[in-house]
C-alpha cells in the first residue's frame, strides 16, 4: 500500500451523495478521491432519481438536511452559473380521503415545529394552485412552496463540475474490492484501477452500500428495492407543484409527478408489495398501473405521450431514514447509505454535513441531532409516516 | 396551391380515390381518403411542418416511417406524427411551433387494464421475413400473431416497384416488389393459425416475457408468446453535414414512401447521397415518378449497390459522383441546392473541388442498422427469440424471405414441436442472396452477327438468375450450384438459335439484356430494350438517345416499335432501328434530358453551422465533438450532459452518429461506453396505456 496514492478521504460512489460530499470536502480543502463502479457520475441510482427536492418530511433530520438542500440548489445556478433546471414549485400532497387527511394534517405541527412552510388548502384553494386536479371526492391537500425540483442529471453534472474544479479526483469503472485495515483503522482501498490509500474511506454506495459493508464484514441493513419511473414529451406548462398521492392501490402505494422546465413530466410509482433486489429490468405491469393512476388524478395527461421509462433502486433501511455516521468498529469508515430513495434531494445538504464530520472536531448541536437521529445503531422501530 | 401528385406511373396503378378537406393553418386543402397528414401536406406543396422549440429550426419530414418525431404536428390540438396519422374530415392541422399546449379533458375517461394474450408465436414484423416466417408457422398449424405498424402487410416490399433479384423458384425473382407483397400476403391470409394485427407497433419487451403493443394508435395490448420472432427491419442510417436537417433532406426509405405508396410527387430536383442499392434504387423511382434526379454521390471509389442499378440510373443521364460527399445543403426553411465535393483516400473533402447544384430535396440513403433493440431486450430477459431478414442482417428483400422461411422453422423447433429440420438448401440459399456484389468481369458479347440473339449487359457477381430460367432453349446459363455467377449465353456453342422470344429482355430485374435481331436488315439491326418509363415519351419512328451500358451516349436511333404487354408486367418493349456498329453496345434509352444535372456556376458555402447529430434535441457535432477531447468516454455521460439521444426518437437516430464521431476523434470502441436502451419505441399516450376511453377525433 505504500506506493498507492494517498488521499484524504475516499469515498465510494459518484452518485447523489458522493458527489456533494466530495464537492464540500474538496472546497474545504480535503484532498478526495472518488471512486465508482460505472462509466460516469451518476449512472447507478442517481439518474434514476425524478428530480423533486422537498423538506416536507415527517423526520427532523431530513426536514434539516433538505432545507439545506433546498437552499443550495435554488441558488445553484446564481452561485456556479449551471443551469440545472431548478424550479420552485411546490409540493403537495393531496386528500381524496379522510385517512390522508388525516395523516397529512396531523404531520403539520412538527413540521411547522422544524420550519418548514407548509400549510393546508381546502379543496377550492388547491384547484386554484393545480386547476387540472380532478375534483370529484378531493379533499385537499398540503402545499408547501418552497419545495421544488430540477434536472437530477443537470445537478448531478453541475456538481460533478465544481467538485473537480475544486479539486475533487474521480475514477470510474474502478469497483471496490478490498478496503485495507491496519490496526482498526483504514488504511485504502483497493479497485482494479489500483490502490489507493485514506485514513477515511465513505461508503456512498447508494444500493450497493451492503455489498461494500461486507468488504469490512459488516451486514449494513440496507436493502434495495425497486421503483419505476417515466418521462414524457414537453409540452406547454401546465402543472407548478410536485404532486403525490399517497392512497394505496392494487399494486401500488403512492405516486408522484411534475413537469420539468423543459416541459417534459417525469412520474414515478412505488410499487406494492416491494419489489426487493437489484433487478432493474422494466416491467409490463408499471405503464398501465402508474398511467391508470395518474389519468385518474389528471384526466388531462391522458393526452401527454410517455417517452420513456427506466427503473431505479432505492436503498432502503428498516424505518425508512438513511444510516449517517462513523463506525464504531472501524476507525475512519464513514457510513452515508440507505437513502432510500431520498438520496437526491439529501444529497446536498448532507454532502456539507459529511464534509464538517471529516474536517470539524467539534460539530454543531444541530449536526449532532441530525446525526443522532440518523445514527447507524439506533434502533428500528417505526417506519417514517411519509415515506 | 398546387398539386403535387403523380397522376400517371409507369408501373404503379393510379385509382381514383376519394378526397377529404382538411385544414392547414385555416386554410382549406384536400387529401386522399385514408392519406397520412404528410402526405396530405407534401401533396399540396407544404414541406416545413414546424419550429423546432429549442432553436426555431424548420422541421420537416425524416423518415415517414413513425420512428422519428419530426413531423410533429397538431392534429386538432393534439401533437401527431404527421406521417402516420390518416387525414380525417375537416381535421385541423396545424404546425407545431414551440412547445404544444396539452389539450384540456373535462371527464375522467373510463379505464381498463391491458389484456395479455398467450400466443405460442409472435411475430413482429410483416415484411418479407416476417411474412415468410409466418408462412412456414401457419402451414403447420402453429398458432402465430403477426403484428405490423403499417396498415398493409408487405413492410418495404410495397415501396418497390422494381424487379427482384435472385431465383424465380427461391424467391420470385424477376417480379417487382410490389407484387412479391401480395404474393407473400395472400399466402399468409389463406393460413387460419395466422392471427395479423395491422397499424400495431411494438413498443418494448418486458421482463416478464411480454410484448407491449400499441394498436391503431388508440388500444395498448401485451403479448406473451412463447418464442418471439423479430422481422422488424431496418431503420436508415444518418449523416452528418451542415444543413442536414433541413426540410427536404430525409431518407431515402421516407421518399419511396411518399412517392410509391402514397403517389405523391415531394420533390422536383433531387439530389441523392449513397450509391447503394438503396440510393440507386431512388433515384430510378424518382425518374420514374416524373421528379429530375441531379446526381448521386457515392463517398467510395465504387458503388457499393448492384453495378446493374447503377448503371441504370447513369443511363437515364444521372451523373454518379464516385468519391464525393456532400458538404452542406443550402437554403434557410428548406433545401434549395447541394455542395459536393471530391474526397481524398482518407475521407477528407479536398479544397477547390467544391460545386454546387440546385436542388429542393437530398436523400441521404448511406445505409441501414438493423432494429435490435427488440432482440437485445428479449435476450436479456431470457426470452426465446429468434431475428429474421434485416432484423438480423442488413441484405436484400429475397434474402429476409429466406431468412423468415428458415426462422420460422427454427420458431417450431423452438416450441419443442416435431418438425424437420432446416434443409441445407434453404440454408445455401439464404448465404446466396446474403452476399454482396461480386467482382466484376469485362462485358462478354456474342461475336456473331447474324440471326437473333440476346447482349447480357450484366458484368458483375450478384446473386440473379431469372434469364437463364425462362429461356426455352436453355441458351442462357447461370451456374445452377452458384446463381451469383455471371449469366453467359451460349448460343454458338450449342449450336440452338434463339427464338427471339424477348422472354430475357423482360424478365432481367437490371434491365441489362436486349435482344439484337439481324435478320431483317442485317446493316440496321432491331434492338429490342427494356423501357420501365410512361411510354407516351416514345413515339414510332421517332429518335432517342441511346447509351452504353454505362450510360456513355452512342448516338441516336429511330423507334421501330413501341409494345406493352399486360403479361409483361408493365414493362414497355422499344424496338430500335440502329447501325450495326452500335447494336450490341446498345444498353439503354436516355430519359432525362443533360442540362438538368448541370452544376451552378459558382459553388455555395453554407455559413451556418449546423451540422446536427441528435435531430430531437438538435445537438451539433462540434458540442460532442468538444466532450469527446475532453476525455468522455460514455455515451450515457454525453446523453446527460447535451440530451443527445433524449428526444423523442429514444436515440434511434443519434447514437451510431455519435459512435461515428468517436471513431474520427481516433477513440478505440473498447474505451467507449454504449448508451443503456430504454423503452418505448415510440411515444404514446398516458391515456392509451391507462386503458382509457379516448375521442378518437
Amino acid at each position: 500500500m505504500s506506493r498507492a496514492a494517498r488521499y484524504d478521504v475516499i469515498i465510494i460512489g459518484a452518485g447523489s451523495v458522493g458527489v456533494p460530499a466530495a464537492f464540500a470536502m474538496a472546497r474545504a480543502g480535503v484532498r478526495v478521491l472518488v471512486l465508482d463502479r460505472f462509466s460516469s457520475q451518476g449512472q447507478g441510482s442517481q439518474k434514476a432519481a425524478i428530480g423533486g427536492i422537498r423538506a416536507t418530511h415527517s423526520d427532523p433530520a431530513k426536514i434539516s438536511l433538505c432545507l439545506r438542500s433546498l437552499e443550495i440548489v435554488s441558488t445553484w445556478e446564481e452561485a456556479y452559473g449551471h443551469n440545472v433546471e431548478w424550479s420552485k414549485g411546490g409540493y403537495s400532497f393531496v386528500a381524496y380521503r379522510e385517512r390522508e387527511e388525516r395523516i397529512l394534517k396531523d404531520l403539520l405541527g412538527v413540521q411547522h415545529r422544524y420550519g418548514l412552510n407548509i400549510d393546508w388548502l381546502d379543496r377550492r384553494e388547491l384547484l386554484e394552485a393545480v386547476p387540472d386536479l380532478n375534483p370529484d371526492g378531493l379533499l385537499g391537500g398540503t402545499f408547501a412552496p418552497d419545495d421544488g425540483h430540477c434536472s437530477t442529471i443537470l445537478l448531478g453534472h453541475a456538481f460533478y463540475d465544481e467538485a473537480k474544479r475544486a479539486g475533487a479526483e474521480f475514477r470510474y469503472q474502478a469497483p471496490v474490492t478490498e478496503i485495507a485495515v491496519r490496526g482498526g483503522r483504514v488504511a485504502g482501498v483497493t479497485t482494479p484501477r489500483g490502490e489507493f490509500g485514506a485514513d477515511i474511506v465513505v461508503n456512498a454506495a447508494g444500493p450497493w452500500a451492503r455489498e461494500v459493508g461486507t468488504l469490512l464484514g459488516f451486514d449494513h441493513p440496507v436493502t434495495p428495492d425497486s421503483h419505476e419511473g417515466g418521462i414524457t414529451e414537453p409540452v406547454g406548462h401546465f402543472l407548478r407543484p410536485m404532486l403525490v398521492d399517497t392512497r394505496p392501490a392494487p399494486g401500488s402505494a403512492n405516486y408522484y409527478f411534475f413537469q420539468l422546465r423543459s416541459g417534459q413530466v417525469v412520474f414515478c410509482i412505488t410499487p406494492s408489495p416491494s419489489i426487493w433486489g437489484m433487478d432493474r429490468r422494466e416491467t409490463s405491469e408499471f405503464l398501465p398501473m402508474v398511467s391508470q393512476r395518474m389519468v385518474d388524478l389528471i384526466p388531462r395527461l391522458s393526452n401527454l405521450r410517455v417517452r420513456r421509462t427506466w427503473r431505479g433502486l432505492y436503498p432502503m433501511t428498516p424505518d425508512g431514514s438513511p444510516l449517517v455516521g462513523r463506525s464504531r468498529e472501524v476507525d475512519g469508515y464513514l457510513l452515508a447509505i440507505g437513502m432510500c430513495g431520498q438520496g437526491f434531494m439529501l444529497g446536498p445538504g448532507l454532502g456539507e454535513l459529511l464534509a464538517r464530520m471529516v474536517t470539524q472536531d467539534d460539530l454543531s448541536a444541530k449536526d449532532q441531532e441530525i446525526l443522532e437521529i440518523l445514527s447507524p445503531y439506533r434502533p428500528f422501530k417505526d417506519q417514517e409516516a411519509l415515506k | 396551391m398546387t398539386e403535387h401528385r403523380i397522376d400517371r406511373h409507369p408501373i404503379l396503378a393510379v385509382t381514383p380515390r376519394a378526397t377529404i378537406p382538411f385544414r392547414w393553418r385555416g386554410v382549406n386543402l384536400e387529401a386522399k381518403e385514408g392519406e397520412m397528414i404528410a402526405s396530405a401536406l407534401f401533396a399540396s406543396g407544404v414541406r416545413t411542418f414546424g419550429h423546432h422549440p429549442r432553436d426555431g429550426a424548420p422541421q420537416g419530414i425524416f423518415c415517414a416511417n413513425g420512428q422519428c418525431a419530426q413531423c410533429l404536428v397538431l392534429a386538432n390540438g393534439k401533437p401527431v406524427k404527421a406521417c402516420m396519422t390518416p387525414v380525417r374530415p375537416g381535421m385541423r392541422v396545424d404546425p407545431m411551433e414551440g412547445l404544444p399546449e396539452l389539450p384540456r379533458v373535462e371527464e375522467t375517461p373510463a379505464m381498463r387494464p391491458p389484456a395479455t394474450r398467450e400466443v405460442p408465436v409472435l411475430i413482429i414484423g410483416g415484411g418479407p421475413a416476417g411474412l415468410s416466417a409466418a408462412a412456414e408457422l401457419g402451414k403447420r398449424g402453429i398458432q402465430t400473431l403477426l403484428v405490423d405498424d403499417k396498415d398493409r402487410l408487405g413492410g418495404k416490399l410495397v415501396l418497390q416497384t422494381h424487379r427482384f433479384f435472385g431465383s424465380i423458384e427461391a424467391v420470385h425473382a424477376g417480379t417487382r416488389g410490389i407484387d412479391i407483397a401480395t404474393l407473400l400476403e395472400r399466402e399468409v391470409r389463406a393460413l387460419k393459425d395466422v392471427d395479423v394485427w395491422l397499424e400495431s407497433v411494438a413498443l418494448a419487451v418486458f421482463s416478464d416475457g411480454k410484448v407491449g403493443i400499441l394498436r391503431e394508435g388508440t388500444r395498448y395490448a401485451l403479448v406473451s408468446p412463447q418464442v418471439l420472432l423479430v422481422a422488424a427491419g431496418a431503420r436508415e442510417k444518418s449523416l452528418s453535414f451542415k444543413g442536414n436537417t433541413l426540410p427536404g433532406v430525409y431518407g431515402a426509405g421516407a421518399f419511396q414512401t411518399l412517392v410509391n405508396r402514397d403517389l405523391v410527387r415531394p420533390a422536383e430536383r433531387l439530389f441523392i447521397v449513397g450509391g447503394g442499392n438503396v440510393g440507386l434504387i431512388a433515384g430510378y423511382h424518382a425518374l420514374q415518378a416524373g421528379i429530375e434526379v441531379v446526381g448521386l454521390v457515392e463517398a467510395m471509389p465504387e458503388c457499393g449497390g448492384y453495378k446493374v442499378h447503377k448503371d441504370k440510373l447513369a443511363r437515364m443521364g444521372v451523373p454518379i459522383y464516385t468519391s464525393h460527399t456532400i458538404l452542406s445543403a443550402n437554403g434557410n426553411d428548406l433545401v434549395e441546392s447541394v455542395t459536393i465535393a471530391r474526397v481524398d483516400s482518407r475521407f477528407r473533402p479536398i479544397a477547390g473541388t467544391e460545386r454546387s447544384f440546385a436542388c429542393d430535396t437530398v436523400l441521404i440513403a448511406v445505409g441501414l442498422d438493423p432494429v435490435a433493440e427488440f432482440v437485445e431486450a428479449a435476450k436479456e430477459f431470457g426470452m426465446t427469440v429468434l431475428a429474421a431478414g434485416d432484423a438480423e442482417e442488413i441484405a436484400e428483400a429475397s434474402a429476409a424471405i429466406f431468412s423468415g422461411k428458415i426462422k420460422g422453422l427454427e420458431a417450431a423447433r423452438a416450441l419443442g414441436l416435431d418438425v424437420e429440420n432446416t434443409p441445407p438448401e434453404w440454408t445455401r440459399t439464404a448465404e446466396i442472396l446474403k452476399s454482396r456484389p461480386g467482382k466484376t468481369t469485362e462485358e462478354e458479347t456474342p461475336d456473331e452477327e447474324e440471326g437473333v440473339l440476346p447482349v447480357l449487359h450484366c458484368s458483375q457477381e450478384i446473386p440473379c438468375n431469372p434469364c437463364s430460367s425462362v429461356c426455352p432453349r436453355g441458351l442462357i446459363e447461370t451456374d445452377p450450384s452458384d446463381i451469383r455467377l455471371v449469366p453467359r449465353f451460349l448460343g454458338r456453342a450449342e449450336k440452338k438459335a434463339c427464338l427471339g422470344c424477348e422472354r430475357c429482355v423482360t424478365i432481367c430485374p437490371g434491365l441489362a439484356v436486349t435482344l439484337v435481331d439481324y435478320r431483317k436488315d442485317p446493316e440496321y439491326p432491331l434492338v429490342t430494350l427494356p423501357f420501365e418509363f410512361s411510354g407516351e415519351r416514345l413515339k414510332e419512328r421517332g429518335r432517342v438517345t441511346v447509351l452504353d451500358t454505362e450510360g456513355l451516349v452512342l448516338g441516336e436511333a429511330e423507334v421501330a416499335s413501341v409494345r406493352a404487354i399486360e403479361r409483361n408486367d408493365r414493362t414497355v418493349l422499344v424496338k430500335l432501328r440502329v447501325p450495326r456498329a452500335i447494336a450490341k453496345r446498345i444498353a439503354g434509352i436516355r430519359v432525362q434530358e443533360p442540362w438538368i444535372a448541370e452544376a451552378l456556376p459558382e459553388a455555395l458555402e453554407r455559413l451556418t453551422d449546423d451540422v446536427i447529430v441528435c435531430r430531437c434535441e438538435r445537438v451539433t457535432a462540434g458540442e460532442i465533438r468538444d466532450l469527446i477531447r475532453k476525455g468522455y468516454r460514455d455515451m450515457n455521460e454525453i446523453k446527460a450532459v447535451t440530451r443527445a439521444g433524449m428526444g423523442a426518437c429514444g436515440g434511434k437516430t443519434c447514437t451510431a452518429l455519435v459512435q461515428r464521431l468517436f471513431r474520427e476523434e481516433g477513440v478505440p470502441p473498447e474505451e467507449v461506453t454504449g448508451p443503456v436502451r430504454r423503452p418505448l419505441f415510440v411515444e404514446v399516450p398516458l391515456g392509451v396505456f391507462a386503458g382509457a376511453e379516448v375521442d378518437h377525433e
